[in-house]
């Protein structure tokens, strides 16, 4: 995979529940595209104040033959950039570079797998799970949120899974809690081999723990601030264990999205633990 | 499905550029064209090449590398601000001996010059540093950054005091191979640029790069705390233009004949010009490739056309220009 910078156009744009669904024609991107990678995007035009691309996880790709393929993303209008974004409308055009990131990792053999999904973090996980699916993996569903409209898939979830478990906060759709609140009962019950999982840094910390009980393998996606997504910026780090059992800050855009959930040292996220490689020897931290 | 137009890649190197020399001397080195990428936004010059091909800069300037591998600061390091950013990387980096085996041989293989940005917190430590590239046959010239804190004097900036900016450039300078270009990356938020610019030159500095970030602070308004983990963070990209094409002034008129590397908030080959009227003989293009990964070509490239539309025949006789009202360039 290479990364590519173009100019894509949006072919359209709807609203699906509290979230945004734009569709992109990006040739050179799209055919690249594998579960995990995102895309990142410039807003606001040539002229903008907003400089920082904005990384979205790529919820689906479709061939669209001569014109080269689409890319689908899901986002919550919550920033400037965003909002932005919520506005364009058929033809209008973007600048897209990607695919970006390293994908999930998929088993060689047919084993049982469970999605978790916090939010629209639940986009990656659908073409996932077709994936998982033709390799004749069992795959259960986990889709939790605050509330109702910010649930993300819900009926394609059912139709590609064997179960779907749904939580909101409030109670308005499903189990009211969270997705931990639901997931032991269902580790336990399948037996799940793999864990994959993308959402918020808590959700993602509180699974890679659960699933690291139950005995099961756990990828997950994670969501740091990014400034430019393809590896130059230094910003959007966390302390992950390598093989060699040495804690590094790792770059998310490149290292990641994906990590094992079990390398990830989810505590210390928002910190420089006092072992990692090229830590400071002083308190304080570097001068 | 509605019909789409064939969507292009926007590819500015077709079009026909007006026949301008964008060679440029740089303190004893010849660059074939004066854009650079600025230091700590272009890595070690992998992930770039990956956009355009980086052998076609002036030189790849690399994030500034320091004797030891080293951490970095905790997240958020970043904070996108008005026309800009403010970060709080902290220098993170593999050390000068992963540097020198394993990323400057690759950039030596591709092809690039590579102008090597080094950072420390003593002079004792960019001496070692200026030792470990000595005999390098990759390196095009080294950037100084004398914008960290300086463990041994109380934390404070190097380039906020000419005695202990003219001491690491001088031993840098007699430590280094003597034809190899040494600038001294300068900070802005001092009383007087041209004070530590004499000092550096007159300590030894090949020529000058300016300005490095401009020190900020912004408060979460929903934690009502410091955004940055590292509290304060470096304010860079196009709001601070105006404040470099400034030092860059003040300092070319000081200093007709000390080289200028400019940078600040480039974006277009305009801002790049700018840079040029106002003493830069090269320049570097920094935040601007976290939002266009292929900036550092198409700033070169929009340059060229510029100098070309404005009767330039070089680069070298736009230096300075609008120091000379009359139109007549300097010497």
């Amino acid at each position: 995979m290479t990364p590519v910078q173009v100019r894509g156009e949006v072919l359209s744009n709807r609203r699906v529940g509290e979230y945004h669904q734009l569709t992109l024609v990006a040739p050179g991107v799209a055919e690249q595209v594998r579960p995990g990678h995102f895309i990142a995007l410039a807003v606001g035009g040539e002229t903008t104040a907003h400089l920082l691309r904005r990384a979205f996880s790529v919820y689906r790709t479709q061939d669209r033959g001569v014109y080269g393929g689409t890319i689908d993303i899901v986002f919550a209008d919550h920033g400037p950039g965003t909002r932005w974004l919520s506005q364009m409308r058929q033809h209008d055009s973007l600048d897209v570079v990607g695919p970006l990131g390293k994908p999930f990792a998929l088993p060689k053999e047919p084993v049982t797998c469970t999605m978790v999904g916090g939010g629209y973090g639940s986009a990656p996980l659908f073409t996932l799970a077709e994936q998982l699916r033709e390799r004749g993996c069992r795959v259960d569903f986990v889709l939790g949120a605050a509330t109702e409209g910010r649930l993300f898939g819900v009926l394609e979830a059912k139709r590609m899974s064997q179960s779907v478990a749904v939580t909101t906060e409030d109670g308005s759709l499903g189990d009211r809690g969270r997705v931990t609140d639901v997931l032991p009962a269902l580790l336990d019950r399948t037996g799940s081999d793999v864990v994959y999982a993308c959402g918020p840094m808590g959700m993602l910390a509180a699974v890679a723990d659960l699933a690291a009980r139950f005995g099961a393998h756990s990828q997950c996606a994670v969501e740091e601030a990014m400034a430019c997504g393809i590896g130059v910026c230094m910003t959007c780090v966390l302390p992950v264990v390598g093989d060699d059992g040495v804690t590094r800050m790792l770059r998310s855009c490149i290292d990641g999205p994906v990590f094992r959930g079990d390398r990830v040292r989810w505590a210390d996220v928002g910190t420089v633990p006092a072992d990692t490689w090229g830590a400071p020897v002083s308190e304080g931290g570097h001068s | 499905m509605t019909r789409l137009t064939r969507v292009i890649t926007p590819d500015s190197s077709r079009a026909a550029l007006p026949d301008v020399d964008m060679s440029t001397a740089l303190a004893g080195a010849t660059l074939p064209n004066p854009v650079m990428t600025a230091s700590g936004c272009a890595g070690y010059g992998r992930e770039l090449d990956q956009f355009f091909d980086i052998t076609e800069l002036g030189a790849v300037v690399t994030k500034s590398i320091m004797l030891q591998p080293r951490s970095g600061r905790p997240t958020p390091r970043m904070a996108e601000t008005p026309s800009g950013m403010l970060n709080s990387i902290g220098l993170q980096g593999p050390g000068i001996e992963q540097f020198v085996e394993r990323d400057l041989p690759w950039l030596e293989q591709r092809g690039a010059r590579v102008v090597v940005s080094i950072a420390g917190g003593s002079a004792d430590e960019y001496i070692r540093l200026a030792q470990r590239l000595r005999h390098s046959t990759a390196v095009t010239a080294i950037e100084v950054n004398i914008s960290c804190p300086n463990v041994d004097n109380r934390g404070l900036v190097f380039a906020c005091d000419p005695t202990a900016s003219a001491t690491v450039m001088e031993g840098v300078r007699r430590h280094s191979a003597p034809g190899i270009p040494v600038l001294a990356k300068l900070s802005p938020d001092v009383t007087d640029i041209v004070e530590i610019a004499r000092a550096c030159v007159e300590a030894g500095a090949s020529g000058l790069s300016m300005i490095n970030t401009l020190l900020g602070v912004v408060i979460d308004t929903d934690t009502m705390r410091p955004h940055l983990g590292g509290v304060t963070g470096g304010l860079s990209g196009p709001a601070i233009k105006p404040v470099a094409v400034r030092a860059v002034w003040q300092v070319h008129q000081a200093m007709p004949e000390v080289p200028i590397v400019g940078m600040g908030g480039i974006r277009t080959g305009a801002d790049a010009f700018e840079f040029i009227l106002a003493g830069a003989c090269a320049v570097e293009v920094g935040t601007t490739v976290f939002n266009d990964p292929s900036a550092p070509l198409r700033v070169s490239r929009e340059l060229q056309q510029i100098l070309g539309d404005r009767g330039f025949a070089s680069v070298s006789d736009a230096v300075g220009f609008a120091h000379h009202p009359d139109g007549q360039p300097a010497q």
